[in-house]
C-alpha cells in the first residue's frame, strides 16, 4: 500500500530528509542529524511535522459523558481551554491509546490520538458513542500539526501568532485565528503544538522557520522526537503501553483518576490490584546500548524487559525505560540487560532522566 | 564523496584493510561512517579472540541504530585499539586512523577490492 504524505512532504524532500515508513506515512526521520536535532530542542528550539497525529472532535449535549465514559482521567469542571493527558482503556483495563483531550468550550471536546492507531481509535470510539447525544467527527486528514519545542519556542510562536505566550500556561490551548495552539510537547521541553489546516501548514511551517532563525531554530525529525521523548521518560504506545498493559502497569497512574465512579476499564484495573511489574527507568554503568525488548535480570533472575533504549544525546549515556518485577524496581537496584547476548549492568534511576530547568 | 586512500584495500561491507608484516589492520570507511552517522559506542573483540572472513566481529551504534562490522579474513586478534571504546567519535572523525583490530595468524581471506573498484562499488550504493 502507498504510503500517505503529510501537507510537508514536499519541504521534507526538498530539505534533503531522511524519509521513512511511520504510521502508515512516509515521515522524516532527520534532516542533518539526531544528535543535533536533539540538542537544538534542548539549547535553541526545533520544529517538527507531526501531522501524521489523529485528531477527533466530540461536541453535542452529552460531550461531556462521553469523554468522561471512555478517557482515564478526569474533566469534569475543567474550564475552557484545559488539556489532560490519558489513556482509553478496554472493558479488560488493556491500553487502546494514550491521548490529548482538550477541553474547546462547553460539551466542545478536542482528542489528539496516535498516528499508529487512527483508525483502531475510531472505530472503538463509534462503537462506544451509542447511547450518547454526540457529534463525533474523525477530523485526522483534516489538520497539520506542527509542534515547536525548545527553550525558544516561546519568542518564535509570540512573533509568527502574535500570541502573548504568557497568558498560555503548561496544559493549556487557545485557538489564535484559524490555528489552535496548545502549551503541550512530546520533548520534556518548553513548547508548543499548532494544529492548522493542512493548506495552511506550509505557510506555517516557513513562517515559523524564518522567524526562528534568529533563536536557532531547526527542523528535527522523528527520530530526535524519539530520542527527546525517551530522555523525558514520556510513554510511546506499542512499547511501553498496548493492548495487554493497563496504564497502571505502564506506570501512567497521572493520567488515571480511579476516584471517578465510571471510565471504561475501571473495574479490571481495580480488580488486579497492585501491578506486580512496573515501568522504570534504567541508566547504563556497563558499556552498552540498551534497546527496546531486551531482556533484564536480576542477578541470574529475569525480572522483566526493555520497552524503549537508546543513547541519550543530552545526557551522554545509555538509557531505557522497561518493566520490572516490583521487587527490582527500587530506585538504586543493580540490574543487567542482555544486550545482544551480552550482559550490560544497569541501575534503576528515577525518572524522568532528564527535566527542564 | 567519500575518502578512499588508494594505498587500502576495501571489502564491499566497508571496511579498509592494510597488510604489514602478514598483519592485517582493520577498521571502517569513510563511506561506512558518514551513512551511520554519528557513531555513541564500540563493541570490539579481545586480544586472542578469533574471527571468521565474512563474519562480524564487532559493532558500532549510533544513536538509533546498531551495525556490524564484518572480519575481511579469518585469523586471531593480535591487538585491539582500545582507544575507541572512550572515543567512538574518532571513527567519524578520522576513519582511517580510527582502526579497530590488528588480526595475525591468517589463513583465509576474503575477496578484497582496490581503491577504484571500491569507489565504484559505493557509487553504486548511493
Amino acid at each position: 500500500m502507498e504510503n500517505k504524505r503529510t501537507c510537508l512532504y514536499d519541504k521534507h524532500v526538498a530539505l534533503g530528509a531522511l524519509m521513512s515508513p511511520f504510521a502508515g506515512y512516509d515521515m522524516p526521520i532527520q534532516y542533518s542529524n539526531i544528535t543535533d536535532e536533539h540538542m537544538a530542542v534542548r539549547t535553541a528550539c526545533g520544529v517538527f511535522d507531526v501531522s501524521h497525529m489523529g485528531e477527533v472532535s466530540v461536541k453535542g449535549a452529552d460531550a461531556e459523558r462521553y469523554v468522561q465514559h471512555i478517557f482515564t482521567n478526569d474533566v469534569r469542571g475543567a474550564a475552557d481551554g484545559q488539556v489532560f493527558y490519558g489513556m482509553m482503556c478496554y472493558e479488560n483495563g488493556g491500553t487502546v491509546d494514550d491521548l490529548l483531550v482538550y477541553r474547546m468550550g462547553e460539551n466542545d471536546f478536542f482528542l489528539v490520538i496516535n498516528a499508529a492507531n487512527i483508525d483502531k481509535d475510531w472505530a472503538w470510539m463509534l462503537d462506544q458513542a451509542k447511547g450518547f447525544d454526540i457529534d463525533l467527527k474523525n477530523l485526522s486528514e483534516h489538520y497539520g500539526q506542527l509542534a515547536v519545542q525548545g527553550p525558544e519556542a516561546e519568542k518564535v510562536v509570540e512573533e509568527v501568532l502574535g500570541l502573548e505566550c504568557k497568558e498560555l500556561t503548561f496544559y493549556t490551548v487557545k485557538t489564535i485565528g484559524d490555528v489552535i495552539v496548545s502549551r503541550t510537547g512530546y520533548t520534556g521541553e518548553f513548547g508548543y503544538e499548532l494544529y492548522c489546516a493542512p493548506g495552511d501548514a506550509v505557510a506555517l511551517w516557513r513562517a515559523l522557520r524564518e522567524a526562528g532563525g534568529e533563536f536557532g531554530l531547526v527542523p528535527c525529525g522523528l527520530g530526535a522526537r524519539d530520542t527527546l521523548r525517551l530522555e523525558a521518560s514520556m510513554p510511546l504506545y506499542g512499547h511501553e503501553m498496548d493492548e495487554d498493559t493497563t496504564p497502571l502497569v505502564a506506570g501512567l497512574q497521572l493520567g488515571v483518576r480511579m476516584e471517578k465512579s465510571e471510565f471504561i476499564g475501571r473495574e479490571a484495573i481495580l480488580a488486579a490490584g497492585e501491578p506486580t511489574q512496573v515501568r522504570v527507568g534504567l541508566k547504563a554503568t556497563g558499556r552498552g546500548i540498551m534497546r527496546e525488548h531486551m531482556d533484564v535480570y536480576a542477578g541470574d533472575q529475569l525480572v522483566g524487559h526493555t520497552t524503549s533504549g537508546t543513547f541519550a544525546p543530552h545526557l551522554k549515556c545509555a538509557i531505557a525505560m522497561a518493566r520490572v518485577d516490583l521487587a527490582a524496581a527500587a530506585v538504586g537496584t543493580p540490574l543487567e540487560v542482555d544486550v545482544r547476548g551480552r550482559r550490560v549492568a544497569a541501575e534503576v534511576v528515577p525518572m524522568p532522566f532528564y527535566k527542564h530547568a | 564523496m567519500s575518502t578512499i586512500p588508494a594505498e587500502l584495500s576495501y571489502t564491499t561491507s566497508h571496511e579498509w584493510v592494510s597488510v604489514e608484516d602478514d598483519v592485517y589492520t582493520i577498521g571502517l570507511t569513510d563511506f561506512a561512517q558518514d551513512a551511520l552517522g554519528d557513531l555513541v559506542f564500540v563493541n570490539l573483540p579481545q586480544e586472542g579472540d578469533e574471527v571468521v572472513a565474512g563474519e562480524a566481529f564487532a559493532d558500532v551504534e549510533s544513536v538509533k541504530a546498531v551495525s556490524d562490522v564484518f572480519s575481511p579474513v579469518t585469523g586471531v586478534v593480535v591487538e585491539v585499539n582500545e582507544d575507541l571504546l572512550d572515543a567512538p567519535e574518532s571513527i567519524n572523525e578520522d576513519p582511517y586512523d580510527a582502526w579497530f583490530v590488528r588480526v595475525g595468524d591468517v589463513s583465509e581471506v576474503g575477496e578484497l577490492l582496490d581503491a577504484d573498484a571500491y569507489e565504484a562499488h559505493c557509487e553504486q550504493e548511493a
